[in-house]
């Protein structure tokens, strides 16, 4: 399906990752957003909240993000794609709304432009230290999809990916920004709108009365409903059955719980998406995403310029993790660098996918600048094989 | 166990429920399932679509009131019904969206909700039941537990000042504002019929009893005890200030409709302020069907 | 539960008793305008004696019983006044 016309800005931009967010939600025909202040990420409702109107959506400005991460899933239940944005200290806040998000299969999309943590840390600083949050942030066993963009014109794109993810898997996805993405201006491209692919909600043909909200099809995933539509459907957070009424038992809570992660992580092949340099020969994979990746690539040329055979991996769909192409990787690579803002959060996922295959070494940061493309590259350089290296 | 003779007429609210999922989870004398059945008529004598009527509720024991019913309903988390309920509102104008919780889920956790809803006057129908304690966690003080009354976190005694629940509904901005309890049945379902008719934020407080520990814990007898109490203790004074109407542990209760008026709602003040300000520009509120 | 009764007396009124979902809170008979409920000796499977009516001549149908049922186990019917004489008590089992 194409995007609705009236929601895209055909042409060449000088966006920031912000502004280019809002037109990739508007582009993939979210109407409706509901948000809270939050340094990086305010720019992107004070955009859709001045765009939205001129195309058939709004904006509300809610009390705090609790209410913001649930306003989005009653519109989504109301029948609109809807999102929110927001930084560290109201991610942490919306966790108990991923976590219902997930357990009630409502299709959402909920940015995180990271800042330096934790707590207040530093609001207009870069940080990638929610990685790990977005993956566990919530209590008990659930899969949620995060995507992370490296530039405005990514922003732009992943945002329309993620609609569409979640719209797929009827799943909260999350676009994991970082401030520097978020604030940097560059080109961004919008197409025509017969370029741009929209899965539409998945909405049931069949009539009241023969349709389940929680029944899974083929591919676990249930069809969708909306609110006025005659179907008398319950939603609710606790276990439930596929009726949707809450089902207090052992084998509720294993069918249940087992079909929402499976639902995710048996599609991670389907879903992986990822950028690759000269990874086909590489000795050194370095492993970074969003605003580090620009820095470790620039590492990679470096070391390659050295004689060094380095690589970028570089995850754009970083939850699932792409564990099936890391392993392959691990059987040819001699080491990873992985580059974070943060103290080694998906470094933990690279160890452990590498499974001692090769060594897993991390270079931490703690968030408010970016690497160095030195540090990055002298770590390459230390873990390449001896004779490589021109000296 | 015996013949059945020929049934004359169905019970009234049967079609409003979820009768499979019968008998409900509430104790005997619970005063919510009386709410609801006053509600089901409310809903039979409105003569609104059913179809266009969706119920959010939250966490607690008058949380459950989403999954008895026959509509399309929402049992969502705890203090955020209202906030869910107005992104749903806003998605699809159309529906008459109740939301049915208890005193603790709305003005405990969801306090902060609750204010802003009525302060931007969403057009949400608020029915709160207010049996002073948080019943399904098993008997907690609340922000409306009357002073000097026992709950299992008071052990003592509660000593804070509860919220006077009419006053603060209309301080916020709510545009309808009664209180009765679930002795007057008939009155009940009356004002319901008004709050699902009523455009704007409007909000209905039931005192109700809670005979498994309220009551119980402070040994003032099981549920119909309650009612005797609140028949003996109300007093009906129609658009009493709402200032004056908090509630002393087993004092007078005033019961009636105390506010009553006419304030656009959120949707209107949105749609005029756009259209003044972006005239042709704009397209119309939100919420498109993601179907596009 | 009752056996019909042969007699000219005109009902105004019958009730109508799902015992399974009684819980026995009492209100229904608390509230009866008429009082003609009471507990009955009977119990249910979850141990509660459902009511029944003790003077079914005087039940006027007015259905106060079903609006106080907190557990939708009793509605009242009003009868056309010049319906059966015979008195009908049911109870149905889900």
């Amino acid at each position: 399906m194409k995007a609705d016309p009236a929601g895209v800005l055909t042409g060449t931009h000088f966006l920031d990752g912000d502004q280019a967010c809002a037109e990739g939600a508007l582009a993939a025909g979210c109407r409706f957003a509901a948000g809270y202040p939050i340094t990086p990420s305010t720019e992107i409702v004070e955009r859709f909240a001045q765009r939205a109107p001129l195309v058939g959506g709004m904006f509300i400005q809610m009390e705090d993000e609790l209410a913001s991460s649930i306003a989005i899933l009653g519109a989504a239940w109301g029948g609109a794609k809807a999102f929110t944005v927001t930084s560290g200290p109201g991610f942490s806040l919306m966790m108990e709304h991923i976590g219902f998000a997930a357990m009630t299969e409502t299709p959402c999309v909920i940015v995180n432009v990271q800042r330096g943590g934790p707590s207040t840390g530093l609001p207009t600083l870069p940080g990638q230290g929610d990685m790990m949050q977005a993956r566990w942030g919530s209590h008990g066993d659930y899969q949620v999809i995060a995507l992370a963009p490296n530039s405005p014109q990514e922003c732009f794109d992943l945002t329309v990916a993620a609609f569409n993810l979640s719209e797929q898997y009827r799943v909260p996805v999350l676009l994991m920004m970082d401030e520097c993405v978020g604030h940097m201006t560059e080109r961004v491209v919008i197409p025509p709108t017969d370029k741009i692919d929209i899965v539409p909600r998945r909405y049931t043909r069949k009539p009241p009365g023969e349709y389940l909200p929680f029944r899974a099809n083929g591919d676990g995933v249930p069809e969708m409903v909306r609110a006025g539509d005659g179907y008398r459907f319950h939603v609710t957070g606790m276990t439930h059955d596929e009726h949707g009424y809450p089902a207090v038992s052992v084998e509720a809570q294993h069918r249940l719980v087992m079909r929402l992660v499976e639902k995710i992580r048996g599609a991670a092949d389907t879903m992986a998406r990822a950028e690759e340099v000269e990874t086909a020969d590489a000795d050194v994979i370095v492993v970074a995403y969003g605003i580090t990746s620009r820095v470790a690539l620039h590492a990679v040329q470096l070391a390659r310029r050295r004689g060094v055979r380095a690589g970028l991996f570089r995850p754009q769909v970083v939850w699932p993790f792409p564990e099936t192409r890391l392993r392959e990787l691990a059987r040819r690579a001699r080491a990873f660098v992985v580059a974070e803002l943060n103290r080694g959060q998906v470094a933990l996922e690279v160890e452990r996918l590498a499974a001692g295959r090769a060594p897993t070494v991390l270079l931490p940061h703690s968030g408010g600048a970016v690497h160095h493309p030195e540090e990055i590259l002298d770590a390459i350089l230390a873990a390449a094989p001896v004779a490589e290296v021109a000296r | 166990m015996s013949t059945l003779p020929e049934v004359l007429a169905p019970n009234p609210v049967e079609e409003f429920l979820r009768s499979h999922r019968m008998p409900h989870i509430w104790c005997p004398g619970c005063g919510i399932g009386t709410t609801v059945n006053c509600f089901a008529r409310a809903l039979l004598k409105s003569e609104l679509d059913l179809d266009k009527v969706a119920i959010v509720s939250g966490i607690g024991c008058s949380g459950r009131v989403a999954g008895y019913l026959d509509l399309d309903s929402f049992h969502t988390t705890h203090g955020r019904a209202i906030p869910f309920a107005t992104g749903l509102k806003l998605a699809r104008p159309e529906l008459t969206v109740v939301v049915y919780s208890g005193d603790g889920d709305l003005a405990g956790i969801g306090g902060n909700h609750l204010i802003h809803a009525a302060r931007r006057n969403i057009d949400l129908k608020i029915i709160c039941i207010n049996n002073f304690t948080y019943g399904m966690t098993g008997g907690q003080v609340g922000p409306t537990t009357p002073v000097s009354a026992m709950s299992t976190t008071t052990p003592y005694g509660c000593f804070e000042l509860p919220f006077n629940l009419p006053f603060l509904a209309e301080s916020s901005g709510a545009v309808y504002v009664a209180r009765w309890t679930v002795y007057h049945v008939r009155q009940l379902a009356h004002a319901m019929g008004e709050v699902l008719r009523k455009k704007g934020f409007s909000f209905l407080e039931i005192i109700s009893p809670c005979p498994t520990l309220y009551q119980r814990r402070n040994r003032l007898g099981d549920g119909l005890e309650a009612l005797k109490y609140y028949k003996e203790a109300s007093v009906v004074r129609h658009g009493a200030p709402t200032k004056e109407v908090g509630i002393n542990y087993q004092g007078p209760i005033v019961v009636g409709k105390f506010v009553d008026i006419e304030r656009p709602t959120f949707l209107d003040l949105m749609n005029q302020q756009l259209g003044r300000t972006l005239e042709a520009q704009y397209a119309g509120c939100g919420g498109e069907d993601a179907r596009s | 539960m009752a056996a019909p009764e042969a007699g000219a007396k005109k009902v105004r009124g019958v009730i109508y008793v799902n015992a399974t979902r009684c819980k026995g809170c009492g209100y229904c008979i608390a509230f009866c305008p008429p009082k003609v409920l009471a507990f009955s000796a009977e119990l249910n499977r979850a141990g509660y004696h459902p009511p029944h009516l003790i003077n079914p001549d005087g039940c006027t149908g007015c259905d106060l019983c079903g609006l106080y049922c907190p557990d939708f186990a009793i509605y009242g019917v009003m009868l056309k006044t010049n319906s059966q004489p015979a008195k009908a008590e049911a109870e149905a089992q889900t």
